[in-house]
């Protein structure tokens, strides 16, 4: 149970909201229009592919209860291999998620 | 594929969030779920939720609070938890940022992961939309994600434990991201940015408040842009 007072969590919430607003309105809200060198361009073009997979990784191979399990971890690369050859997302979710509550529903 | 003209971009963004419906509707329930039962009434579960509106912080706030952790402790752990989001801000700029300021200020609301993803996507495949179609794509991305995202949490937090929390829903994040990360594995610069977060992560996880991540992140950019500027290089040398 938590035993934080009601204006705690409260000021958690408000200060979490804004924190988390000033990052997201960081770049976009400050910097708007003006121009930003190619350099930097080029390197934004991989935040995706540079942060995403570092969200998934420790999910899969991290230090958590449900880590390096092989089930997931397959399902995880049948996604993987889905996505890159149809190039679609839908059907690499479902190729993932398919699998994982059908092998785990054959498997119980 | 040709171009959805004739549907108007809030449609289109819309259409293109589905699939992660998957993930959201269970998330927001199992926090509304959790939160309740940890002690917390319904106004400060929505606030959660409507406030901050990213659900790896607000969870990782929940276990800070269920864990009776300082206060301030809980913030900052959390915030830098979003700190990623700093980036897709960056990101996104050369796109949206000739939109006005309210509307940019609207879109910075939605800069969370699946939005940040949709967008990047089809803003490489399409980049001579205008400013605004793209701002207005983005939002319906964002938008129906974030009322869903509310109504879950809601539907949690009064439902309670009728909800079953158990059912493997958890791996529906990861599988949703790789979904969206693989069609981007486009070139070596890609895969090598995309390899070195993953392997920096993993080494990097002792690092406190989830700032391994940040470091690893900023590493995979840097490597992703020298392998490119590699290959252009080699390309031209041919």
């Amino acid at each position: 149970m938590i035993e934080a007072s009601t204006t705690q969590i409260w000021i958690i919430i408000i200060a979490m909201g804004l924190g988390t607003y000033i990052i997201r309105f960081s770049f976009l809200g400050l910097i708007g229009n003006r121009p930003l060198p190619s350099w930097l361009l080029r390197m934004l073009r991989f935040t995706p592919v540079a942060v995403l997979p570092g969200v998934v990784a420790p999910m899969l191979m991290g230090s958590g209860a449900e880590s390096m399990d092989p089930l997931r971890l397959s399902c995880a690369l049948a996604t993987l291999v889905v996505g890159l050859i149809t190039r679609n997302v839908l059907y690499a979710i479902i190729a993932g998620l398919g699998l994982f509550f059908g092998l785990g529903a054959l498997l119980g | 594929m040709p171009t959805p003209r004739t549907r108007h971009p809030f449609v289109h963004g819309a259409l293109d969030s589905l699939p992660f419906f998957i993930v959201i509707v269970p998330f927001g329930a199992l926090f509304g779920v959790i939160a309740t039962e940890a002690g917390m009434n319904i106004a400060q579960v929505m606030g959660f939720s409507i406030l901050v509106i990213a659900g790896a912080s607000q969870l990782t706030a929940l276990q800070l609070l269920i864990d009776n952790a300082p206060t301030v402790v809980v913030i900052v752990t959390a915030l830098a938890v979003n700190m990623r989001m700093a980036m897709y801000s960056a990101s996104l700029t050369p796109h949206l940022g000739a939109n006005p300021l309210w509307k940019r200020a609207l879109a910075a609301y939605c800069l969370y992961d699946q939005p940040f993803a949709l967008a990047t996507v089809e803003f490489e495949k399409r980049p001579d939309r205008s400013p605004r179609d793209k701002l207005t794509y983005f939002l319906g991305a964002g938008v129906p994600l974030g009322l869903f995202w509310y109504i879950a949490t809601f539907l949690g937090a009064i439902l309670g434990e009728k909800i079953p929390s158990d059912l493997g829903v958890d791996f529906a994040v990861p599988v949703t991201f790789l979904a969206v990360v693989a069609p981007m594995l486009k070139s070596l610069a890609h895969v090598a940015a995309a390899a070195t977060s993953v392997v920096l992560v993993l080494v990097f996880s002792f690092m406190p408040y989830g700032t391994g991540l940040l470091v690893a992140a900023v590493i995979a950019l840097v490597v992703g842009a020298l392998v490119e500027i590699w290959t252009e290089k080699q390309r031209k040398t041919q």
